[in-house]
């Protein structure tokens, strides 16, 4: 009898205790990840001397995706301006196609899609990168050569995907307009002038072009901070690394959609 | 190994600190400091005021998680000698490296590096004193996207304003000790293990440290390199009176070069001595660890009920 | 250094690339261009309702778009909206006898301010008023009229 009541009690709270684990667990990671964002901030000196580290970083988060988010882009504006078309031309307002276009990809779909795509293409190879690099001993060997790891390798990869995350999403937005043209304008016949001229009139450039460069501006720093904490607090092994990967890719992910709904909130709800 | 120097017999000098035994009985002979023994044979360093232990650790204890690796152990390194520190695979060798250098803190107890108190520095003395230090890691750590001469010239560049000609001079130089000078220009994935981990110690004695840290340094090598750095680490203390501590599971060879060798298993010192007394040690798990034996002290069988009665149990698991 | 050389290229076109982009969309899509085209000369006009008159709808004459509504504010003595536009350069030909009408653009669009012009030979210049006005139509009120209206036929 008190057996079977124990077991009933251990039923039901055992999961409440493992749900109180989890958020324990979350808590002293995001506190691990605030201490390395310290740190990573604290070498921002440092990294002016040697502007070199940061270049390279440049390249390797932005020159490196520039491929994928053109395409991508191009991609997603002539969706964009296939489906507009059908909707809009049902309410006889094919001529704000320009416009559908351009609000969607530079408020939301430019920041958004290009983080995403960042989190894939260059976050999982920084986490890799910075995961095999502590397996492989070399952050230890840095330090015992007295030399900073979080400085050194961190900092300079953080500001290039804070650096490159706004520059891609203007890319990627731009192409996105050109793909949004190509089918609009070249494929479906709306009119030219219409097309940029009611675009022009109702894109702000403070409202809409420059909320979305702020925003892909925190998209940079979530994306490079994640996918640096993750490869920097991997288990470092083999195993370790690869969970690691993955887990940067679904946390960018979903802080970049999250941190989206808020700022726009903030941004667009006046 | 024809070597004669800073071999004392073990009964010369007495009158260093009594160490605490291991559990199994260690013999009662071995159980003094190696400093006193060891040291003066060797140059001791003038600034040292007179301190013949380069490192001196008193009642360290580190626990990993809920596991004891280390239970109030003391430990002595002798200036300008070749210490090893052997044990089992997973009796905290390499956590004992990263505590001497300040890679981690110690739960209790204190770790003297040539006077200054390791566990207690703050950042920037505890960089500075690393500058001092070499550390031979197991797998070379050498920087996967940078040559082999960047890799030496690292620390250089890091921690000295020296001119391009000079510092070249120097890297050659340190890279003609392990004899790589001819593979200046490979890429570290260019390189067999052993090359690795010669370009990672010239990258270690590119400061000229006080003392060198080498982690496993044998483990996974083929004969002649290991043979190649077997006299490399000892070539190296002898010509730049350096301070070597050896962890490594690879009892020949390490006995081969050690000047004084701590045995650890289960969190305490099991046995320490020079080789010859380590050799004459009749213990029966330092023989056992020493020989190689199948079976002692430490069983073959993982802890596990009568083999007939685990068979005879029906049903899973 | 080739290398570093060639990464230095690289990034410099990536940065460029990143630049041209948004000055794209500064200048082509959003309405910067437009903006900056500070210069012409403002008229303000006075409405008993505005409307939903917003800062940046069109001024237009004849379908014309020919300006800007610069702001919309509130007269506090005679609780009139205040109007000010700036209308373009090149249109210097505005008679002081213009109607300014507050339009909706289709059944449910945006609100702009139209021009009609009068026959006066006196043209508007910087800081002039225009004193002839027609308020915004607002269509809960037109509504409310009609049913109005149609309830008291029905009376009678």
């Amino acid at each position: 009898m008190g057996r079977r009541a124990r077991a009933l009690a251990d039923g039901l709270l055992n999961p409440l205790a493992r749900l109180g684990q989890r958020g324990l667990k979350a808590l002293a990671g995001l506190g691990r990840a605030s201490l390395l964002l310290v740190g990573i901030l604290a070498g921002s000196a440092q990294l002016l001397r040697r502007p070199r580290l940061l270049l390279a970083q440049v390249y390797n988060v932005g020159v490196l995706s520039v491929l994928i988010v053109a395409v991508s882009g191009f991609f997603v504006g002539m969706v964009l301006g296939l489906q507009g078309f059908y909707v809009l031309s049902q309410f006889g307002a094919k001529e704000s196609l320009g416009v559908m276009v351009a609000a969607s990809l530079v408020r939301e779909l430019g920041p958004v899609v290009t983080a995403l795509l960042v989190a894939g293409r260059a976050g999982s190879a920084l986490t890799a990168e910075i995961g095999l690099m502590k397996a492989t001993e070399q952050l230890s060997g840095l330090e015992m050569m007295a030399v900073d790891p979080v400085h050194r390798i961190l900092t300079p990869r953080f500001y290039g995907g804070l650096i490159s995350m706004p520059l891609l999403a203007a890319l990627f937005s731009a192409v996105g307009v050109l793909g949004g043209y190509f089918v609009g304008v070249g494929l479906l016949g709306v009119d030219d002038g219409a097309f940029f001229g009611q675009m022009q009139a109702k894109i702000d450039f403070r409202e809409d072009l420059v909320n979305g460069v702020i925003k892909s501006l925190v998209f940079g720093l979530v994306v490079a901070w994640i996918s640096l904490f993750q490869g920097y607090d991997a288990t470092p092994t083999s195993e370790g690394v690869s969970r690691a990967t993955t887990r940067a890719v679904v946390h960018s992910a979903l802080a970049v959609l999250a941190i989206d709904f808020v700022l726009t909130a903030l941004m667009f709800g006046n | 190994m024809g070597r004669g120097h800073n071999d004392h017999p073990p009964d010369s000098t007495p009158g260093g600190i009594l160490i605490g035994d291991g559990s199994l009985g260690a013999a009662g002979s071995s159980t003094k400091s190696p400093c006193a023994r060891v040291a003066p044979g060797v140059a001791v360093n003038p600034v040292s005021n007179g301190d013949d232990c380069l490192v001196r650790i008193r009642g360290l204890s580190f626990s990993h998680g809920s596991r004891v690796i280390f239970d109030r152990v003391d430990l002595d390194i002798p200036r300008g000698a070749v210490t090893a520190v052997m044990g089992p695979s997973g009796t905290g060798k390499t956590t004992l490296l990263k505590l001497i250098s300040g890679q981690l803190r110690p739960d209790a107890g204190s770790i003297e590096v040539d006077g200054e108190p390791v566990q207690a520095l703050g950042r920037a003395a505890l960089y500075q004193l690393r500058r001092r230090m070499g550390m031979l890691f197991q797998s070379g750590a050498l920087l996967t996207d940078l040559n082999v001469f960047d890799n030496v010239a690292y620390p250089l560049r890091e921690h000295t304003d020296l001119k391009p000609a000079i510092l070249r001079k120097l890297v050659l130089l340190k890279l003609e000790a392990v004899g790589l000078r001819g593979a200046r220009d490979l890429m570290p994935s260019e390189l067999s293990g052993g090359m690795a981990r010669r370009v990672a110690l010239a990258r270690a004695i590119a400061l000229d440290p006080m003392m060198i840290l080498y982690d496993e340094p044998f483990t996974g090598q083929d004969p002649i390199s290991m043979g190649v750095l077997v006299t490399l680490i000892r070539q190296l203390n002898d010509a730049s009176r350096m301070t070597s501590i050896v962890v490594s599971h690879d009892v020949r060879e390490t006995a081969s070069i050690a000047d004084f060798i701590y045995i650890i298993a289960g969190g305490r010192v099991m046995a320490q001595g020079t080789p010859a007394m380590i050799a004459a040690e009749r213990s029966a798990w330092v023989r056992q660890f020493m020989d190689g034996l199948a079976d002692g002290p430490v069983h073959f069988h993982y802890p596990a009920p009568a083999l007939a009665a685990d068979l005879l149990t029906r049903g899973l698991g | 250094m080739a290398k570093q050389h060639t990464i230095e290229v690289w990034v410099g076109a990536f940065m460029a690339v990143g630049f041209i982009a948004l000055f794209f969309l500064a200048m082509q899509v959003s309405n910067l261009s437009a903006n900056a085209a500070a210069d012409g000369y403002r008229v303000s006009a006075r409405f008993t309702n505005a409307g939903s008159l917003k800062a940046r709808a069109p001024v237009s004459m004849a379908g014309v778009r020919v300006g800007r509504v610069e702001e919309v504010r509130l007269d506090k003595n005679t609780y009139e909206a205040v109007v000010v536009m700036r209308i373009d350069k090149g249109v210097d030909s505005i008679p002081t006898d213009t109607f300014a009408n507050i339009f909706t653009a289709g059944l449910l669009g945006e609100q702009y301010v139209g021009l009609q012009p009068g026959g006066s030979q006196d043209y508007l210049r910087d800081g002039d008023e225009i004193t002839q006005t027609q308020s915004a139509l607002i269509l809960e009120q037109l509504i409310g009229q009609f049913l109005f209206k149609k309830a008291e036929e029905g009376g009678k």
